[in-house]
């Protein structure tokens, strides 16, 4: 018998998914309309919510004192450096994990997994020294290299995941056609693995775009991301709220529109029809 | 040319035997299916002679070569997968030329040789569509088009049909019995349907925890099986098993009956077995009775044609002397002393 759903269920369903989306989306929003407020709005008690005095001084303000897009291009290097750098490591790791496991597999993930369970902080000092002697501090290849470490568990466990459901068959077929193992990864099992391998990316770059404690406390100018620019905004002579969230919204806008247009591709599915 | 003959080979699967030694030659242009139970080592049998798994031991020659070390592409075999391993991704044309482009053939030549297998196969109608949008069936005969191109030494199968319904299993059945006298090329196939490897084999190869039992054509199979477990595996329905009163008038253990060997009456008659009819299933052409005979058993009588009884009867079996196997203590057949 198919399950029986009233309208009203349907409803208070509906509306409480919405509650609950707006509930999580209501911090972006509140920053969004705060960067179009003057500093004066932003502080006044009570909060004004749609009816204040709308203005884009602060955007104005924000792009004349810094230069956003230097900030923009370290971020775009350090997200896509560090996913490329990923993925060159993770796709045969995972591949090795997924379709030729050992006994000591799944000890090697839980033990990738809980190398995250540390907070950053506690390797600061000799990450830092580290920097500093091989003149990585302030550097992109330095920052490229640390967000690649630092993500490459999460990367490996996903990448696992999804080549864990590639039928094993397909990839013995490829070898009895002759396939190298450079081609089968690169014919057989990554087209089929578009949509795991798509998301991972999305993920990664996501991660890395808005990863703030390295980025903040190994560089200064040269290398410095967008994380970097909205902490630029928030300094100790006093906080200027509509600046800073105009500074913020500047930031985040070029990931969530990335995010927008690819949830399409991310929940895809390839291996349909493939066996069976 | 498609010779394969293995010599001592075995496999461990960390520290579980699953086939102990095996010796087998399979001579070129035979049609050889390998039958077993499941868990027998069948597939991994065939597995090892594709070179998807290392051997443990022993040594596997294709055409008098040690391919024991050789990567699968090298052994010249071409596999047909139980779940079609189609590349989903690629259309039909592309799954099928795929092993022609990793062998880096020209263009022209690659397009003559799918064009060729599309037509042996039929896949003419479909030939620009993926993997998913076929059938079973189709797919089926995509997965044959791939291994056909690669013009190999052997094909392997690996259980093709067995995702296949019922009718569509026949019809492919005797499609691949047509490849193979067509294309005259060695044929392994792998089963655990004894129906498929009586009609398909030249010779079956029955397997059971990864020892060959008998290896022969079909007919040696049914007529003289080595064993109990041949006897009982070839065959359907299977072969009845008698113990006890009736076995010692023999001077053995046990005798083995066939279904279709036995001898039904439903008048008294002397020295016959007297059964009661539990089920019986009319199919038209044949007729399987399902008895409980006294002091012997469950039996399965087969009988050509219809035969008007039914559940609760009573019937009296006599076994087709000259058809009567006997086994020894150890399930051995025991060859009549001449």
């Amino acid at each position: 018998m198919a399950r029986h759903i009233t309208t009203q269920r349907k409803i208070l369903v509906t509306g409480g998914a919405w509650l609950a989306a707006f509930i999580i989306f209501f911090p972006v929003l509140w920053m969004f309309l705060t960067s179009f407020k003057s500093e004066l709005d932003a502080f006044s008690q009570p909060p004004s919510f749609l009816f204040f005095e709308w203005t884009t001084e602060n955007y104005a303000t924000v792009l004349e004192r810094s230069d956003y897009f230097r900030f923009a291009l370290n971020s775009v290097w350090l997200s896509l450096g560090s996913t490329a750098l990923g993925l060159l490591v993770a796709v045969p790791a995972a591949w090795g994990m997924a379709f030729s496991p050992t006994k000591h597999t799944r000890g090697t993930l839980l033990w990738m997994l809980s190398t995250k369970m540390m907070p950053p902080v506690g390797v600061l000092i000799p990450i830092y020294l580290i920097f500093r002697d091989w003149g990585l501090l302030d550097t992109r290849f330095g920052l490229i290299c640390i967000l690649f470490l630092m993500n490459l568990p999460i990367i490996i466990w996903m990448l696992y995941t999804y080549f864990k459901d590639i039928p094993m068959d397909i990839l013995e077929a490829a070898r009895m056609d002759g396939a190298t193992l450079g081609k089968e990864i690169l014919y057989v099992l990554m087209p089929m693995a578009i949509p795991g391998i798509a998301s991972t990316v999305l993920l990664n770059i996501i991660l890395s775009w808005n990863e703030a404690f390295w980025t903040l406390n190994l560089t200064t100018i040269d290398a410095a991301p967008l994380t970097a620019f909205i902490a630029s905004y928030s300094s100790p002579e006093g906080l200027f709220w509509a600046k800073l969230s105009a500074a913020s919204t500047m930031a985040i806008a070029p990931i969530i529109i990335l995010g927008w247009f690819s949830q399409k591709q991310l929940v895809r599915g390839l291996t349909f029809g493939a066996v069976k | 040319m498609g010779r394969i003959v293995l010599e001592k080979v075995s496999k461990y699967f960390g520290d579980v035997l699953v086939i102990p030694s095996i010796d087998l030659e399979v001579e070129d242009g035979d049609f050889v299916v390998f039958v077993g139970p499941s868990g027998c080592g069948k597939s991994t049998l065939l597995r090892l002679i594709a070179g998807l798994e290392d051997t443990s031991g022993g040594r596997i020659l294709i055409d008098d070569v040690d391919v024991v070390a050789e990567p699968p592409a090298k052994r010249g075999l071409s596999m047909v997968f139980q779940s079609y391993a189609l590349y989903p991704h690629m259309t039909v044309r592309n799954n099928i030329a795929f092993g022609l482009k990793m062998a880096g053939m020209d263009k022209a030549s690659i397009d003559k040789k799918v064009n060729h297998a599309a037509k042996i196969l039929d896949l003419g109608s479909y030939i620009d569509r993926r993997p998913g949008q076929l059938s079973g069936g189709q797919r089926q005969r995509v997965a044959i088009g791939r291994a056909i191109v690669r013009e190999p030494k052997a094909f392997l199968f690996d259980e093709p049909l067995s995702n296949l319904d019922a009718a569509l299993r026949v019809q492919m059945r005797l499609e691949i019995s047509d490849l193979h006298n067509e294309l005259k090329t060695t044929m392994i196939y792998v089963t655990h349907d004894q129906v498929e490897a009586m009609t398909l084999a030249d010779k079956i190869v029955v397997l059971n925890a990864g020892n060959v039992e008998q290896f022969g054509s079909p007919l040696d199979l049914y007529n003289s099986p080595r064993n109990k477990f041949v006897a009982g595996f070839i065959g359907s329905p299977k072969m009845n098993f008698i113990e006890g009163k009736h076995a010692e008038k023999y001077k053995v253990p046990t005798v083995g009956i066939r279904p279709e060997h036995l001898g039904i009456n439903t008048k008294q008659s002397v020295g016959a077995w007297i059964a009661k009819v539990g089920i019986a299933e009319h199919l038209g052409s044949d007729t399987f009775l399902y008895v409980d005979a006294e002091d012997i058993g469950q039996l399965t009588v087969r009988v050509s044609g219809e035969l008007n009884v039914s559940h609760g009867d009573i019937v009296y079996l006599t076994p087709d002397e000259t058809r009567l196997h006997r086994f020894d203590g150890d399930g051995m057949t025991i060859t009549a002393a001449k």
